[in-house]
């Protein structure tokens, strides 16, 4: 209940971050929303020296377009991905996982960025964001880069940001109007992370699916995307039984662990039951239904 | 519910309106007074350190780090405890248990030792400084190979013991054997019988969880030589009696105070190291002391509820008459047995497993055994194991209903107490006092059209879809009890109350029992009330100060209205006695010349000669005729004559996703009887609580540990509380069958929805799978687990 | 490192508190401040016994540090009643039978009354969902929807 002690620190700019950082090395976390940090630090499983602050720093919040791209600020709240009229109408997939992750004091602290940034493969916005063909944007002392995101998570807790990097933000095409997307999240409460989640996005042409990109949560050491599922449903009419097919794909590429949840079993079936889920889904809304 | 014309018709608001409750203002005012509220000056802050393996030697204690770190007062171990011979301490189920590691750590999670420190932060980074060496020794987890023979010993204080408190040990993880019932007659039932089956069934081990954890303030004055202890209790008084008998403080010199509590639902009995520690520290530094523990440790260390392992068996004919129920169950204790029984139960009221049934023999014989788990036992809204009673019972009953192919609700109505055989004596030795089972049951059938719901199941299971009715009709045991076979401790279970009226007509009342959120500051008002015509509002309830209110047993098993009610009936009784004699005096008739209406004495025939009781009141404290005396108080210890029999007829349609496992409960329907209804409100809130727990339970709810005894659920990432979200709207409805016995014909109703609910909704989703033989499931119904079956049967594809 | 120095405004009265950067926004509030009704049920933030409106948005004041509360403006349970006048979510919850033990109660109330000005006119569905962050074991979430449903009706009305 009671975190170790530590110093606090509030920057004004990511450039403060990045040399507090630089300056402090292992011994230093970033604050983000929190609501991971915290609680492992009050339980004593983390105990940083340093903490630092990135809620005063503006720039990393807000929803903006640029040409075909919606860029979402790392610490963008969970809420006010909800909130957006900008992602309910060019990236409703975000917002749709946002309101399944925790609960609503948690999510008016919570940022996407954190979401993603540490590679934990219970978090929901890595697939999310996955299955929305996002790149990320970081920033050190070396300048900024971008990661696509199907490049981005490369091991349990393990991602392509370096430890004196921070996320400044998520790029994310816009979604057009033949376009469809669902996140499917089988939880054993409100709040809880997921048994096993399925994120889709694809977009029709008439009846032929032209791209789809399917992305799971939690059952594997890190999120990932089914390509052999995706490559099966491109350019085809989907059905009930390429929905099956893609399915199987799913269950086939899993490696969930077993925990109170569920055992391999379970979870796989689950992958796969979610995915069916979230296709049909994400074909009725793609064809305006 | 009371409407709000029947509210009018009631100028006192007594028994039977939905009246708002008085003790609302402060709690939605942010004016509550939990233990962690309180500042006393000087306090300083306890903190345990703790084992983090199930089963070992403690080797050796450092606390050189711990006690150099600025601001640390004090470390205690053991060895501190020991001269003072408070290193163990009496439980109060006969045995003992350590309050600081004594040579071995017997669960994950003990106590070992006690760092006192000026600030809670400080205190939390000491215990990381203290360091302790453990030698690990092998685990037993699972109850069942508790008595295996090369199960390792647990209890090393215990070796060579081949007795307990209650009786023979037959193995060194034995605690007890308690039998109950006809073995012969009912082993003979068994042989002859058409019709038998068998049914092995866990309840699972599960915590109450109050949303306050435990946790205590302990100031001794060393100038008065007086203790006072501030802390989360259901039983004040028994705490502070325990507290003058380890401390040698006479108990004149001991105050107990529980004030305001966060729920407790059992988990807030016993004695627990933290306030033995937190009562020794503030002794030795001549400071207050507060320990408030984490959920962590509330979910880890304190009263755990059920873990019981029972096999139960039904010998019926073929109309599914039952001629004899057997039951064998494994009692999980954890490693110390502390559970909150009355003294001569160790199984506690388990007896009541015949339920709502009209059985001629059983028997049934309950093992303890002791594991690498937290100590406990009785908790959660379980009336003393009623909970487990009622869910085997409940089980059984739709296990021989699908042997026979008949209906659930029909096998139990063919075996029903009939409303003339009451009072009942069951063959377990309980006498129920009342019940009109079949009206009850009708009328919850009727309500929900339960043909119509057997309709659609056939139909839906026609087309592969799952869908289960659950039938639940419990009757419980509470209101504990006689003095001639209940006591805690060797005290008996009485209940009490104390009034007193003012000059001015308005009145207090203090009561032996402690509210953790039940409104007792409402529904005693709303008794006392109707007795003596003072507004309940007028009424002022006081419990919880062990140096003003008189003695009680606390609040639990449901026994606050069945004995502490009658108690307030009682005495107010006892008051009218005097106002009766008073108000003669006053007119100068004789007191049998007079009659009570509402809130006055009227003469007979002459029906402007009145006094109210307000008049009354006042007069008491005048010029009264010798032989009277001033004053217009009473004080009432009740020794109940039996316990009390609430029952209920619950039933609860579930739809279960096929492809997920996710069960879904689309309705649930719960009546209750409760005997005479105080506070309608208050009832429904009760029930709806209750129903919400126990939904817990079915669904998801479990103390889990892996081999190592790691526990695995310790806080709310695992342990799981629904949310609004996951909780189903609850209907309500009732019959009313007082009790014969009782004085306002009361019987009491917090824990009924508990022992209702789970075997409702438990039956409901193993309904669902009835038509494929399956029958029975294993607690809780998780989407995990339910799916497994699904998957077993084929019938996901 | 040092205490440090943070302003804050809770219920409308600005306070100067000297606390460490691991102090707990709950703790400052409770230990510093003397306002016990806001209370903790858990350390792994999802009981919501510590809600505090914070800035305008319901946030777990367990799961922020004081530090953080710099420059704030916080409304918790003892400010919701207007010059001894309850506010009309305190209303509903003694109506409805909305409480028990009252634990969990400042910490749902809070949480409502931002609810309810986020959502003024909610469905029963909406209402669970919006006080999912916050449990209570007494009373089955069922007299608390009531309370809600009170409150949005005189606040409408008014």
């Amino acid at each position: 209940m009671f975190p170790a002690k530590f110093d606090f620190h509030a920057p004004a700019s990511i450039d403060e971050v990045l040399s507090l950082l630089v300056e402090h090395g292992d011994d230093a976390k970033v604050l983000a929303g929190g609501h991971s940090l915290l609680p492992m630090m009050k339980m004593r499983f983390a105990a940083p020296q340093h903490l630092i602050d990135l809620n005063g720093i503006e720039n990393l919040r807000g929803i903006s377009q640029d040409g075909d791209t919606i860029v979402i600020g790392a610490m963008t709240t969970e809420n006010q991905l909800i909130a957006s009229d900008l992602l309910a109408s060019h990236c409703p997939l975000v917002p749709e996982a946002a309101r399944q992750i925790g609960d609503p004091q948690v999510r008016n602290r919570g940022t996407i960025g954190g979401d993603i940034c540490h590679g934990d493969p219970a978090n929901d916005q890595p697939a999310v964001t996955m299955a929305a063909d996002a790149t990320y944007v970081l920033q050190g002392p070396k300048g900024e880069r971008s990661v696509h995101s199907s490049e981005f998570f490369l091991g349990s807790f393990y991602t392509a940001m370096e430890a004196d990097e921070i996320m400044t933000s998520i790029r994310i095409p816009a979604a057009n109007g033949s376009s469809g997307s669902a996140y499917v999240k089988l939880k054993r409460k409100t709040g809880d992370w997921a048994t096993a989640a399925s994120a889709v996005q694809l977009t029709l042409d008439g009846d032929t699916c032209t791209s789809i990109r399917i992305a799971l949560t939690n059952v594997g050491p890190k999120a990932f995307r089914v390509a052999a599922a995706e490559e099966a449903l491109s350019g085809k009419s989907i059905d009930e039984a390429l929905i099956n097919e893609a399915a199987e794909h799913a269950m086939a590429a899993c490696e969930p662990t077993e925990d109170l949840r569920g055992d391999v079993e379970y979870k796989t079936h689950m992958a796969g039951e979610m995915t069916r889920r979230a296709i049909r889904q994400s074909l009725a809304r793609a064809g305006g239904q | 519910m009371a409407t709000p014309a029947e509210e009018l018709k009631d100028p006192v608001e007594g028994v039977g309106c939905s009246r708002k409750r008085k003790e609302d203002a402060r709690f939605i005012q942010g004016r509550g007074n939990y233990v962690d509220d309180l500042k006393l000056p000087g306090t300083v802050f306890g903190t345990f350190v703790r084992s983090p393996i199930a089963h070992g030697k403690v080797v050796s204690v450092n606390k050189e780090a711990a006690l150099a770190l600025p601001g640390v007062l004090a470390v205690l171990t053991a060895e501190d405890l020991e001269p003072l011979s408070l290193h163990w301490m009496p439980t109060l189920a006969g045995d003992k248990q350590m309050v600081l590691a004594d040579g071995k750590v017997c669960f994950q999670y003990q106590e070992v030792a006690f760092v006192i420190a000026e600030d809670r932060y400080v205190a939390a980074d000491a215990i990381e400084l203290v360091e302790v060496e453990y030698e690990e020794l092998p685990v037993i987890i699972d109850g069942r190979h508790s008595m295996d023979d090369d199960a390792p010993v647990i209890r090393e204080d215990l070796q060579g013991q081949d007795a307990g408190a209650h009786g023979e040990r037959i193995h060194h993880n034995h605690v007890f054997r308690w039998d109950v019932g006809d073995a012969e007659a009912t082993d003979k039932a068994f042989e002859g019988a058409p019709v038998s089956v068998s049914e092995d069934i866990t309840y699972q081990r599960v915590h109450p969880c109050p949303m306050e954890t435990c946790g205590c303030v302990s100031d001794f004055d060393k100038i008065s030589g007086e203790l006072t202890v501030y802390l989360t209790s259901q039983a004040p008084h028994v705490v502070r009696t325990v507290v003058s008998m380890l401390s040698g403080i006479a108990e004149s010199k001991v105050h107990v105070i529980a004030p305001d509590i966060g729920g407790g639902f059992g988990n807030k009995v016993g004695v627990y190291p933290g306030y033995v520690c937190a009562i020794v520290g503030s002794i030795v530094l001549g400071r207050p002391v507060k320990w408030i523990e984490t959920r962590v440790e509330n979910l880890a260390a304190t009263a755990f509820a059920r873990d019981y392992h029972m096999r139960g068996e039904l010998a019926a004919d073929k109309d599914g008459r039952i001629q004899a129920l057997r039951v064998n169950v494994i009692a999980d204790h954890g490693a110390f047995d502390a559970c909150a029984d009355p003294s001569k139960f160790p199984a506690g009221l388990f007896a009541i497993v015949t339920g709502s049934y009209d059985i001629p023999t059983a028997f049934a014989r309950v093992d303890g055994v002791y594991s690498n788990k937290a100590p406990g036992g009785v908790a959660y809204r379980c009336s003393f194991r009623v909970t487990e009673a009622s869910y085997l019972i409940e089980r059984m009953m739709d296990v021989l209903a699908q042997k026979l192919g008949l209906d659930p609700a029909e096998i139990r109505s063919r075996n029903f107490i009939k409303v003339e055989q009451f009072p009942y004596q069951s063959c377990l030795g309980w006498e129920y006092d009342s019940g009109d089972y079949h009206t009850a049951m009708d009328q919850a059938l009727e309500a929900i059209d339960y043909q119509g719901l057997r309709k659609e199941q056939e139909e839906k299971r026609a087309n592969g879809e799952l869908m289960g009715i659950g039938v639940a009709f419990f009757t419980e045991i509470v209101g504990a009890g006689p003095t001639k076979n209940c006591d805690i401790l060797g005290i008996g279970m009485v209940d009490s109350c104390e009034i007193r009226v003012h000059p001015t007509g308005s009145a207090i009342a203090r009561l032996g029992t402690k509210s953790q959120g039940q409104g007792h500051e409402t529904t005693y008002a709303q008794i006392i009330a109707t007795e003596l015509g003072i507004p309940s509002d007028d009424i002022q309830i006081e419990e919880g100060d062990t140096a003003t209110a008189p003695y009680g047993l606390g609040t639990y098993g449901s026994r606050s209205t069945p004995v502490g009610g009658a108690a307030a009936a009682r005495a107010a009784r006892k008051v009218k006695d005097k106002a009766r004699r008073i108000a003669a005096a006053m007119m100068e008739v004789s007191p049998a010349d007079l009659v009570w209406e509402t809130d006055r004495f009227v003469v007979k025939g002459l029906p402007d000669q009145s006094r109210t009781i307000k008049d009354i009141a006042m007069a008491a404290y005048q010029h009264l005729p010798e032989g009277l005396g001033q004053g217009l108080e009473a004080v009432e210890y009740y020794d109940p004559p039996n316990f009390t029999f609430p029952f209920g007829a619950y039933l609860c349609v579930v739809d279960i996703d096929r492809f997920t496992g996710e069960v879904s409960i689309r309705r649930f329907y719960a009546l209750d009887d409760c005997g005479t209804r105080i506070n309608p409100m208050i009832i429904e809130g009760q029930v709806h609580g209750g129903l919400t727990e126990a939904l817990s339970i079915a669904l998801g709810q479990e103390l889990v540990y892996d081999e190592d005894g790691n526990i695995l659920t310790a806080s709310f990432m695992d342990y799981f509380l629904p949310t609004a979200v996951e909780t189903p709207h609850w209907e309500t409805d009732f019959t009313v069958t007082p009790s014969p016995h009782h004085p306002i014909g009361a019987k009491g109703v917090g824990e009924s929805p508990n022992v209702g609910g789970v075997s409702a909704i438990s039956n409901a989703v193993i309904d669902a799978f009835a038509h494929k033989g399956v029958t029975h499931l294993q607690m809780p119904h998780t989407a995990y687990a339910v799916w497994k079956k699904i998957n077993e049967l084929g019938m996901n594809k | 490192m040092a205490k440090k120095l943070i302003s804050l405004t809770v219920n409308g009265q600005t306070h100067e508190v000297a606390v460490e950067p691991r102090e707990l926004l709950i703790h400052t509030l409770r230990e510093q401040l003397n306002l016990t009704g806001s209370h903790i049920g858990c350390e792994t933030s999802h009981c919501g016994a510590c809600t505090v409106d914070f800035n305008g948005e319901s946030v777990k004041s367990c799961t922020l540090l004081a530090v953080q509360a710099d420059g704030a403006d916080i409304l918790t349970v003892e400010g919701l009643a207007n010059d001894g006048v309850l506010h009309p979510v305190q209303e509903g919850f003694t109506e409805k039978h909305g409480l028990q033990c009252g634990f969990c109660t400042p910490g749902m109330m809070i949480r409502v009354y931002r609810f309810l000005q986020e959502n003024p006119s909610p469905t029963e569905e909406e209402i669970r969902a919006g006080i999912s962050g916050n449990l209570c074991r007494c009373t089955g979430y069922q007299n608390i929807v009531s309370a809600v449903q009170y409150a949005a009706d005189k606040m409408s009305a008014e």
